[in-house]
């Protein structure tokens, strides 16, 4: 990731945090992140984010599970190692049944727990960059990212107007990790800095 | 801005359709009687009292669900349900005329008819069978009609007790210590309906009603599973009613969020109705008893082996694929193919626990089976639409409210 310019915005109550929110998107600041010390209700309908694909993920998952499971079941019972077991059929499908269940909700629990770490960038030597210490205590941030059409001033200055209790500017790298996180393609660059200094 | 009527009035074409339905149920039940009932056969006579038997069993314990489901929620302090609970309460309100119908088939077939349903009953079969002397102290014909009656006499008074109380919600406003008080007072009653509902649906009724058609059969399965069946059931009929009422222009504060909560408890109860009617197949055929397959083989094996199979892929196969998105359990189109569709599953369901037993190989849905349904249906219409119009369809100060209007999944 690379270094951007980040306005800092603290909210006591999760009340006005809301119309905040609401108010610096219209206004056409790129909010990059709100961080609170619960999940609050609503915030990311407010946020404007899309719904995630994890369940998606997770029914993948399931479905691998069930695959897995009763393909090496049917195949140990029939071909590799038949057994009589008490006279009952070689395949005997109901019998399979609990264990397919549990590995498919075992496939679906443990990859959607990796994949959410995955998304969250949550793994050993992830560095993350706190922008105000309080937000895991009882503080509301937004931090906006200044880009090009939107310079540190402007943001100060709506935070100020929504009335944010404290306000400043950081210059950071927000994250770093393997994968992509920011689809944005357009970095802010040093010039980007001198002119915003301007 | 629309404008809501917190009234419900039942339009012409509900009662129009209501009673066209019903005159079709009352029909062939005189059909039925005439036909079936007195003739000569047997097989038409076992006919006869298994579909009502059915019918009337089912249905009436669907719309005990919905107070069980009110109950239920109030224990537990659920304030979603509020903007929506006059729906189930107006369903609950049919629990007295079905619960009456119920016992008129129950009590005909204890009195008249008993050989044909319960084997048991017979006098010379309960001497002869020691297995059924051996349960004689439970299956026993006193027991078995003060029970029904207890039992029915029970959903109805404390279920009344209850839409008594949610009616002081509409028209007076409270304060805190009032409204603490009341929220207390209807615990206390929805406990007592939730001790009364364990005691009947969730154990001893089903073995009575259905278990005991097969005398010789148990499982302890059995009365969870009635219940999962008819529970589910219960709240694809409150969903029906919610989508039908918004489509009216009614409930205002009723929203997806809260359809969504309903088509999650269709979705999971489904499951919970696979994962029981699964462990009680299972363990029999594990086990492989033959006293015990019994019941199993003359379902799976034979006349009724599309059936049994049709009865999981709509129970189990359709709701979970159909309900399995957040996005369907809000969309009215789907969750009322998918309510359709479990209501009629659960019927079937119900065919197959009482069909196979009594009409052994001869049995098939016919014109009495579907007919019957069919007056049940038509009575659900005019009755939950008579229970709408006699309440205001959401209590304005109920102390919970506010948390409904708020809701959001």
């Amino acid at each position: 990731m690379s270094i951007k310019k980040f306005v800092v915005g603290l909210y006591d109550d999760e009340a006005p945090l809301f119309d905040a929110v609401k108010q610096i998107r219209k206004e056409g600041f790129k909010i990059h992140d709100v961080y609170t010390p619960y999940p609050v209700h609503g915030m990311d309908k407010a946020l404007g984010l899309r719904e995630t694909s994890l369940h998606t993920a997770g029914f993948i998952y399931g479905m691998t599970g069930t695959t897995i499971a009763l393909s090496f079941m049917s195949w140990v019972f029939t071909t590799n190692w038949p057994l009589n077991i008490g006279g009952k059929p070689h395949f005997p499908l109901p019998s399979l049944i609990p264990i397919t269940f549990e590995f498919t909700v075992m496939c679906a629990a443990v990859g959607m727990v990796l994949t959410f770490c995955y998304l969250c960038k949550f793994a050993p030597f992830v560095r993350k960059h706190h922008f105000h210490e309080r937000a895991t205590d009882d503080k509301f941030v937004v931090v906006i990212e200044c880009t090009s059409d939107s310079t540190e001033a402007d943001a100060t200055a709506t935070l100020a107007k929504l009335g944010a209790a404290e306000i400043n500017t950081q210059i950071a790298e927000s994250e770093w990790w393997f994968g992509t996180y920011d689809k944005e393609e357009k970095k802010y660059t040093e010039q980007d800095l001198v002119k915003a200094a301007h | 801005m629309a404008t809501y009527s917190n009234t419900f009035e039942q339009s012409a074409g509900n009662k129009k359709w209501g009673t066209i339905l019903t005159g079709i149920g009352i029909l062939t039940l005189l059909a039925g009687i005439g036909l079936l009932g007195f003739s000569g056969d047997e097989h038409s006579k076992t006919r006869f009292w298994a579909g009502l038997l059915q019918n009337s069993v089912y249905f009436l314990l669907v719309v005990n669900a919905a107070m069980f489901f009110l109950c239920a929620t109030t224990l537990g302090f659920a304030g979603f349900t509020i903007s929506f609970r006059r729906v189930a309460e107006a369903i609950s309100t049919l629990v007295p005329v079905f619960g009456v119908l119920a016992l008129v088939v129950l009590l005909a077939i204890v009195f008249t008819d008993q050989t044909h349903i319960y084997h048991w009953m017979d006098t010379v079969t309960r001497e002869n069978d020691k297995i059924i002397l051996g349960k004689s102290g439970f299956l026993s014909k006193p027991f078995f009609v003060i029970w029904t009656i207890v039992a029915v006499g029970g959903w109805t008074i404390f279920g009344a007790k209850m839409r008594k109380i949610s009616r002081e919600a509409d028209d007076t406003a409270m304060d805190t210590e009032t409204a603490k008080k009341w929220l207390f007072k209807n615990s206390v009653h929805a406990s007592l309906f939730i001790v009364c509902f364990g005691l009947t649906v969730a154990s001893t009724i089903p073995w009575f009603w259905l278990m005991s058609i097969d005398a010789h059969w148990y499982s302890t399965m059995y009365s969870w599973y009635v219940f999962a069946s008819t529970f589910v059931a219960g709240m694809a009929l409150i969903a029906l009613y919610i989508i039908y009422l918004k489509n009216q222009g009614h409930l205002p504060f009723t929203t997806k969020e809260h359809l969504h909560d309903i088509g999650k408890f269709m979705f999971a109860f489904s499951i919970f109705w696979t994962y029981l009617w699964f462990s009680q197949f299972m363990l029999i055929w594990y086990a492989n008893i033959p006293e015990e397959t019994e019941y199993f083989r003359i379902r799976m094996h034979g006349e009724y082996r599309g059936l049994f199979w049709l009865n999981l892929i709509l129970n189990f196969v359709t709701p979970f694929l159909l309900l399995m998105k957040a996005n369907a359990k809000r969309n009215y189109t789907i969750v009322t193919f998918a309510a359709v569709v479990i209501i009629f599953g659960h019927w079937l369901d119900f065919y197959l626990m009482v069909a196979p037993s009594t009409m052994k190989a001869h049995g098939s849905i016919g014109w009495f089976e579907i007919g019957v349904a069919i007056g049940y249906v038509g009575l659900i219409i005019l009755l939950v639409g008579r229970g709408l119009s006699k309440s205001p369809l959401v209590p304005m100060h109920h102390p919970l409210l506010k948390e409904s209007i708020i809701h959001h999944t």
